[in-house]
């Protein structure tokens, strides 16, 4: 599958934490052209295995890029049929004033997030922005009509297409993390043409945004010998500091800091050099926002990688992303592989 | 001397190497088994007589500091910090970066620059920047790069009435006291661990303990203290020269009070002094160790340290010897089976 | 089913705050002893109780802890200085009378401020009625923990009590102990330690019983009274599902079956979307390879407070759902 349509399909999929099983249908099918090993497991990670080749001393490459994207959950629905809502996830809430929805019940239900007129506010109230409690949704029905079409729990997604800009870059709700998800298939599919040693595991995490749960259990169980993190980064603005960010379409950030191992760091970038591959640094003192901070204290500890994707506007539904960064992110992952043997882990494991 | 090569090593959370090193040089021909593990966590054992209870002792060998995260067209360099530091103490304070320990300074803006309000203010990290001498940004990559870890100047001094300041004195002083024990103890069976990432999140000590599988663990740290006069007696977490202070609760743990008894009482019968970190803030290893598996006990026994997190921090080497006195005396009520 | 007073409250009225467990470990073992076929105390202090049958292994887990306040200074005459075990909030505890383990009893006052939103632990102190520091030190040690002193009423709707969290979880735990004669599933019933400073003792337990299935037992809050945040739960409208709270989002098969458990068996129940707050699901359910986990929730107004309200029927329903959901064939 081209890989604009695969995340064309991801993110017009609402896959809420907690919902993700509605990717199932998407996900599965397009590793299934790649090997037959794929397995959902207790919490719903989805886990497809590409064997390696001679590999005598079974050794494991854990992938992680987290399918579940932030959003909204019914939580009460008031006399008149409006509905009240909470976040999953961290939601900024000036991102979803005036927005379209879609609540996600029996059917798929079309609303709109209220707002004030402007006429009627006061002048102080028009500098203050407006909490979550304080927003309803209304979906055109009354109380009774709702009842058998939603209820509380219910998740509900802003609508919003995925959408082309110019050039490479894309605009769509939750490229974090799908643009992860769709750097590992990108990989799988680089792998399917080259040689590596080392059983890898693509493993498309839930609840990464409440709590990156999906990467505790799903490392658990693994257990591999390194565990990668795929995530996005923060893409430059003109307001944010050039420490805090990465560039638009010059390669993945390699993580540097206490979550990272620094042998496995080292080879990733001689990795990146050797091939071409445009990558570029992200510091992070201590444990990161991503599953690499599960995967790391997991059992008796994983030595772990964290690439991050240049994504801007993150957690808002109009997030961009540069399809470069996303072929190359897969590519420095695939020939990354392909150099870990049985004959030289030890090695770059050991302090 | 040992605390002295301690303090001065570099091993901020993350970068422990040189600490470890010197470590395993000191520790390795003292134990029975030696390994790393694969988050650079120190495990030794010592063999001894058969126990039902295994017992881990354990510090942490990082500390709190900084790390590069651009080099401006100046060749002034930008960093973040790593663990808690107050960022008012960084102003004005010499600094070494990397593996090559290039010296720097954390330098300000002139007070004859500044406005009166200015003064009111802390300065904040991004305000701040590390000079080593170079005119632009191609000088300065020659010398350091992106993800250069930074400790503080700061050499060991002994003054006043047996005080020592050093940096990093949490946790290098757990460090040295457990190396010392690995070194005088014989036949005494129990594990020696030293952790990285503690200040970071109590990283390296949940797989560790996954390893290990301890009964029993002991946590030495260094710990806050904040013995100023005027101040209420319940606001003093703990007092220099009052002995070991022995943790009730802190964050992430609240210590098994049999444990904790047992071990005031061997205290009181050997008459050696101590007192209680009164304070429930901070946390340390004990947190993921003792929720780690299927549980287990612990204990935390800290050195006071004034000034902690900070380069000058200070401690009294009685409260180290007191420690010392007590930790080996509770090896000797383990070994009798009375822990 | 008749709800038993004299169970609620003895559960609430005895002491337990968390790290300091044992009194309530032994009353509750006393309680379940007749009716399970196992019964053991780990490292960290849980209870674990099962009650053997085949079918799936289900961890059902009530925390039997207290929020609390813990001594970490006598002053020279003999005031009491402390931290807080839980979350405690110094309003409620304004004034309140505590009691220590040795039956001692204290009351707590603030010391003079201007403001009162200047309120704060440090700033507030226990009064044992002693004379100094001796006599103090007579009575209490530096460590000891202090729970809020016992004060129990009921009518024919309502219970109003200090430590409904979870004590009415516990009750809820007995009474489906003792109501199930032959188990369908194997059923491990673990009173947990430590759930009030972090949910310590359910992490370590769910390791060991490494459950098939976690089911665990709460309050929640409510949103039925004045001015309340929006709210969905309310007090006699039914024993509450979980959707979420912030430790956990239940398995959603699980709390569909949950939902038909209590439709099938006509079960008052409402759903509960909790915007704060965790519990021990939200430590079972990451546990090793992950566990599918829910909880049933026992609306409650005025959580950590010392007049705690919840309602008799909601707590009899809870009960209902949850031995009818022991006694189900779970697939998800």
């Amino acid at each position: 599958m081209d890989i604009k349509e695969l995340l064309e399909a991801l993110c017009n999929t609402n896959s809420i934490s907690g919902d993700e099983y509605r990717l199932e249908e998407i996900i599965m099918p397009v590793f299934k052209e790649f090997t037959d090993d794929i397995v959902v497991d207790k919490l719903g990670n989805i886990i497809a295995l590409k064997k390696g080749y001679n590999n005598k001393g079974n050794i494991k490459v854990m992938l992680a890029a987290h399918m579940d994207e932030i959003g909204l959950m019914v939580k009460h629905i008031e006399e008149n049929g409006f509905i009240r809502f909470t976040s999953i996830g961290g939601i900024d809430p000036r991102t979803i004033l005036g927005q379209e929805v879609i609540v996600h019940g029996k059917e798929n239900l079309f609303g709109v997030i209220g707002s004030k007129p402007p006429h009627l506010q006061e002048k102080d109230e028009i500098d203050r922005a407006i909490k979550i409690e304080d927003m309803t949704i209304d979906v055109g029905f009354t109380k009774e009509q709702l009842m058998n079409l939603i209820t509380i729990g219910d998740t509900i997604s802003i609508r919003r297409d995925f959408k082309t800009l110019q050039g490479n870059r894309i605009t769509a709700r939750a490229l974090d993390d799908k643009a992860g998800v769709a750097a590992m298939y990108e990989c799988i599919k680089e792998l399917s043409r080259l040689q590596h040693e080392p059983d890898v595991y693509f493993v498309s995490t839930v609840q990464e945004e409440v709590g990156v749960r999906g990467a505790f259990t799903s490392a658990y169980g693994i257990n591999p010998h390194i565990g990668i993190a795929i995530d996005v980064g923060f893409g430059a603005t003109p307001e944010l500091s050039k420490t805090d960010t990465l560039e638009m379409g010059k390669g993945p950030g390699i993580t540097i800091g206490g979550n990272i191992h620094p042998g496995l760091r080292k080879k990733l970038v001689d990795v990146a050099k050797d091939y071409n591959i445009p990558f570029q640094y992200e510091i992070a003192p201590g444990p990161t926002g991503t599953d690499g901070r599960a995967i790391q204290i997991t059992r008796e500890g994983i030595p772990t990688l964290c690439l991050s994707i240049p994504l801007r506007y993150m957690h808002t539904s109009v997030e961009v992303v540069d399809i470069l960064d996303i072929k190359n992110t897969a590519k420095l992952l695939a020939f990354f592989i392909t150099t870990i043997t049985n004959t030289n882990l030890e090695g770059l494991l050991c302090y | 001397m040992l605390l002295k090569k301690l303090t001065e090593a570099s091993g901020v959370s993350g970068n422990e190497k040189e600490v470890r090193n010197i470590i395993l040089d000191e520790i390795q021909d003292f134990v029975d088994d030696i390994k790393v593990d694969r988050l650079g966590n120190i495990i030794a054992y010592k063999k001894g007589k058969d126990n039902p209870k295994k017992l881990m002792i354990t510090a942490h060998m990082d500390e709190v500091g900084l790390m590069i995260t651009d080099i401006d067209d100046m060749g002034l360099l930008k960093f973040t910090t790593v663990g808690g530091i107050d960022k008012r103490i960084l102003v004005s304070k010499p600094v070494l970066i990397g593996d090559n320990k290039v010296l720097g300074v954390i330098g300000a803006k002139p007070i004859h620059l500044q406005k009166r309000e200015e003064w009111q203010n802390a300065l904040e990290i991004e305000q701040l920047y590390i000079d080593i001498g170079v005119n632009n940004k191609t000088e300065g990559e020659k010398l350091v790069s992106i993800g250069d870890y930074v400790i503080f100047n700061s050499q060991y001094v002994e003054f006043g009435d047996k005080l020592v300041k050093a940096k990093a004195l949490d946790n290098r002083v757990g460090c040295s006291l457990l190396i010392e024990l690995i070194k005088e103890i014989e036949d005494i069976g129990f594990y020696g661990v030293f952790t990285v990432m503690e200040e970071v999140g109590l990283v390296g000590a949940g797989p560790v303990a996954y390893t290990v599988e301890p009964d029993l663990s002991i946590i030495l740290e260094g710990t806050l203290c904040y013995d100023i006069p005027k101040l209420d007696s319940h606001l003093i977490p703990t007092h220099l020269n009052k002995g070991p202070a022995i943790s009730l609760m802190d964050r992430t743990t609240l210590f098994d009070m049999e444990f904790r008894k047992r071990i005031t009482k061997i205290a009181e019968e050997n008459h050696i002094p101590y007192q209680y970190r009164k304070s429930s803030m901070g946390g340390n290893d004990s947190g993921k160790i003792h929720t780690t598996k299927e549980g287990s006990v612990t204990a935390t026994i800290s050195v006071p340290c004034r000034n902690i997190h900070s380069p000058t921090s200070v401690m009294s080497k009685q409260d180290y010897e007191n420690t010392y006195k007590l930790l080996k005396t509770i090896l000797l009520e383990y070994e009798k089976g009375e822990l | 089913m008749k709800f038993n007073s004299q169970l609620m409250e003895e559960l609430v009225t005895t002491y337990g705050p968390s790290g300091n467990e044992d009194n309530i470990r032994i009353y509750i073992k006393e309680q379940i002893e007749g009716y399970v076929d196992k019964i053991e105390v780990d490292s960290l202090g849980n209870l674990i109780a099962r009650k053997k049958g085949n079918g799936k292994k289900i961890m059902i887990a009530a925390h039997m802890d207290q929020i609390g306040l813990m001594i970490t200074d006598i002053d020279k005459d003999g005031f009491l200085r402390f931290t807080n075990v839980g979350g405690i909030s110094p309003y409620i505890l304004m004034s309140q009378k505590v009691i220590f383990e040795n039956g001692r009893v204290g009351v707590v006052y603030v010391e003079p401020i201007e403001d009162i939103s200047k309120l704060k632990l440090s700033n507030m102190f226990i009064d044992i009625g002693v004379n100094n520091k001796e006599e103090a030190e007579n009575l209490v040690n530096i460590g000891d923990i202090c729970i809020y002193k016992p004060d129990y009423s009921e009518n024919d709707n309502v219970i109003h009590t200090r430590y409904l969290d979870d004590r009415v979880g516990c009750y809820v735990a007995i009474e489906a102990i003792k109501g199930i004669k032959n188990p369908k599933n194997d059923l491990y019933f673990v009173f947990t330690v430590q759930e009030e400073v972090g949910l310590r003792g359910a992490k370590t337990s769910a390791f060991k019983v490494e459950p098939d299935i976690g089911i665990a037992i709460d309050v929640t809050g409510s949103g039925d009274t004045p001015k309340a945040k929006t709210f969905a739960v309310g007090l006699n409208k039914g024993t509450a599902i979980k959707i979420k709270d912030n430790s956990i989002i239940t398995h959603p098969k699980l709390r569909e079956h949950m939902v038909n458990i209590a439709r099938n068996n006509d079960i008052p129940y409402q759903m509960e979307v909790l915007e704060y707050g965790g519990t021990d699901s939200g430590a079972i359910h990451l546990t090793k390879e992950g566990v599918p986990t829910g909880a049933i929730s026992i609306p409650t107004r005025y959580v950590h407070s010392t007049i705690e309200t919840a309602s008799k029927k909601d707590i009899l329903d809870s009960v209902k759902l949850l031995i009818k959901l022991l006694e189900s064939d779970i697939q998800l």
